[in-house]
């Protein structure tokens, strides 16, 4: 098995002033696919939005730590450039800013006209490669967009959230498709390196992407994890209503 | 000295409006600027201009040491033309005096789109007047290259006055590309400009300016535009080095059926700059349209954004976009759109925002890799970008190149 490349210890984050999550931990190894489930409002967004670093998610406890690096206090930009990307639910619209200057970006020392034009291609978009980022897209479009920028960032660390809201059916086999481009499904497991880590409310991406865990967040905690198909099953058939009593009769110890 | 062309009944418009303050800007006290008739001595060879005008007029978009690029050239020095040249059949560049003597017509395209008795800037120049340039095409013509003209403003605390007349005969095509500039990066000076554009029925203008003046000059352009039916006048007008103070509210009047004017505007104001800019279009003709767009950005200097449609014909169509970014505390933006209809069939709209730059637009592009300087700058440079419909590729290409040696200057 590989090393643990993503180590969260007794996360607490809180924003704008108020905790939203608790003592959390994980820990992901190289190669490795992991599924965080859980209700509205559970804190699966926060927790990626504190790995990615943004500083409205306030680490108030524990810390976060990389490649055996603690990138607890580092930037946005430090641990992206580290290796960490984010797939966002909703990106924000960049006027003025083109999608071809953005994968440009994305790519580095690695651009080149060629291989903007294939990451088009590849993610359906070569229309798009002129027109400013996500204006004007569609739900579809705009995961397609998050998916071509990242091919182009080759994160070792992928953050996806929620890849299927807002998608169709045409489209989220393609989605699926792309995010294991991304994660390397095609490699062998053990020649893996890159990891994801995918919030799901529903669940749809794992007719498509296959995980090695699955969590279930409730209240600010990471309440039990298990198989991802398994926990799903068991989300299908008694709802989150169930998972949150669960988690009230062991906090109260009965 | 140039002959005076006007008629007794302009001087005396004039004379009346000698005192006018202009409707919006701050006034300006013309008696603390020289007139200066002085002849500069003319140059067949503009490459052979001094070095450092060279330099100064490049900044401000006029090649000249690479004639192949342009269709004709004017250049005035203060307040004497010092060049005139033609490289196209069927395209007329010369200074606005000699075209006087050359056609007695000419008159009759005098102070017909900017009233002479607008404001004392306009009257300063019909007193006062120093010549200018005349472009017109022939009709049918279409020039490929765009004719350059630069009014340069050689010595210190000298007030400029022109009278420019831009003629598009029918079916025609023109492009020109001006730009004023100053010899020096800091002595006071007045730049006093009328320009009265004509597009005749199917003619096609664009016209594209880029200003490069130094903080003590005063600035006061005043243009009228006239369009006849089916024909298009596009206007590119960039502002991004400091300037004391530039007030100007160009109007195009659309006067027959389908024709198009639009104007995109880049406007930045530096510490110290203060730009009352507008445009406006009149659209008089049924099916005429106009866009209006424009940027403005402050990085300490206070800027009046305006815009104007008026619709008065079936049919017309009219959009405004007026977007502005504060990137420092101390700067203001004041966007001002606006819009008059005076009949039913008619489709005006406008979108106005004003803000800083959005920290979550910042953020998404961090998350890419990008530091932050990078993420602000890749937002400003994509603020700035106007797609020009219409504008030819090899004059887009420049005025990006324009925008973008000025971006630096931003961060």
């Amino acid at each position: 098995m590989g090393d643990v490349a993503l180590s969260i210890e007794q996360l607490t984050v809180e924003v704008e002033g108020r905790e939203i999550l608790h003592n959390t931990n994980l820990e992901m190894k190289l190669g490795e696919t992991h599924v965080l489930f859980g209700p509205n409002g559970s804190g699966k967004t926060t927790l990626l939005m504190a790995i990615m670093g943004f500083p409205k998610y306030r680490v108030t406890r524990g810390k976060i730590v990389f490649k055996g690096q603690d990138i607890t206090t580092l930037t946005l930009d430090e641990r992206a450039r580290l290796g960490i990307g984010m797939s966002f639910q909703r990106p924000p619209v960049v006027r003025g800013v083109k999608m071809r200057d953005m994968v440009a970006a994305c790519l580095r020392d690695q651009k080149s006209e060629g291989r903007i034009n294939q990451l088009a291609e590849e993610t359906n978009l070569a229309d798009f490669l002129d027109r400013e980022i996500n204006y004007g897209f569609s739900g579809g479009e705009l995961k397609r967009s998050e998916l071509m920028q990242l091919l182009a960032q080759k994160p070792e660390l992928t953050l996806i959230d929620e890849p299927e809201s807002g998608v169709d059916l045409v489209n989220i086999a393609l989605i699926g498709e792309l995010i294991n481009k991304l994660l390397e499904k095609d490699c062998p497991i053990l020649e893996r390196r890159c990891m994801g880590l995918i919030i799901t409310h529903t669940g749809h991406i794992l007719d498509y992407v296959n995980a090695r865990t699955g969590y279930i967040m409730c209240n600010g905690v990471i309440g039990c994890s298990g198989d991802p198909h398994e926990i799903l099953a068991t989300i299908r058939e008694k709802g989150y209503e169930e998972c949150i009593k669960c988690f009230l009769r062991r906090a109260s110890g009965g | 000295m140039v002959e005076t062309a006007s008629s007794k009944a302009h001087k005396d418009k004039a004379k009346a409006a000698a005192a006018k303050p202009a409707a919006f800007g701050e006034d300006i006290d013309l008696g603390a600027y020289a007139s200066s008739t002085e002849e500069q001595p003319s140059q067949i060879d503009p490459s052979k201009l001094p070095a450092k005008a060279k330099e100064r007029m490049l900044g401000a978009g006029v090649i000249l040491d690479d004639p192949g690029q342009r269709a004709g050239t004017f250049i005035q020095m203060d307040n004497a033309p010092v060049h005139s040249s033609v490289r196209q059949e069927g395209v007329e560049v010369m200074a606005v005096s000699q075209a006087l003597r050359k056609y007695d017509w000419l008159l009759d395209y005098w102070w017909r789109t900017v009233a002479v008795d607008t404001d004392k800037y306009t009257a300063s120049v019909e007193l006062n007047q120093h010549n200018g340039y005349f472009i017109r095409t022939l009709p049918g013509h279409k020039t490929i290259y765009p004719v350059q003209a630069c009014l340069y403003l050689a010595r210190a605390q000298l007030a400029q006055n022109v009278h420019n007349i831009i003629i598009a005969e029918e079916n025609s095509e023109l492009h020109i590309i001006t730009g004023c500039t100053t010899a020096s990066n800091e002595e006071a000076g007045l730049h006093l400009g009328v320009s009265e554009f004509y597009i005749k029925k199917g003619a096609k203008v664009t016209f594209t300016m880029i200003h490069n003046w130094n903080p003590e000059v005063a600035v006061r352009p005043r243009t009228g535009v006239m369009i006849e039916e089916n024909g298009l006048f596009l206007s590119n007008y960039v502002l991004m080095k400091p300037v004391r103070s530039l007030q100007m509210y160009p109007t195009a009047r659309c006067v027959g059926e389908n024709a198009v004017v639009r104007f995109n505007s880049i406007l930045v104001a530096s510490p110290g700059s203060s730009l009352d800019v507008g445009s406006r279009a009149i659209l008089d003709a049924k099916g005429a349209k106009t866009e209006i767009i424009s940027r403005a950005i402050t990085n300490g200097g206070s800027i009046v954004a305006r815009g104007y449609i008026e619709g008065n014909a079936p049919d017309v169509k009219g959009h405004l976009e007026c977007r502005g970014l504060i990137l420092t505390g101390e700067g203001t933006i004041h966007a001002i759109p606006e819009l008059k209809g005076t009949l039913a069939g008619i489709d005006l709209s406008h979108e106005a925002a004003v803000g800083k730059i959005a920290e979550e637009e910042v953020e998404y592009l961090m998350t890419r890799g990008l530091t932050r300087s990078e993420a602000t700058a890749t937002i400003v440079r994509g603020f700035l970008r106007v797609d020009i419909e219409g504008l030819p590729p090899l004059l887009g290409a420049e005025l990006q190149r324009a925008i973008e040696a000025s971006e630096k200057d931003l961060m």
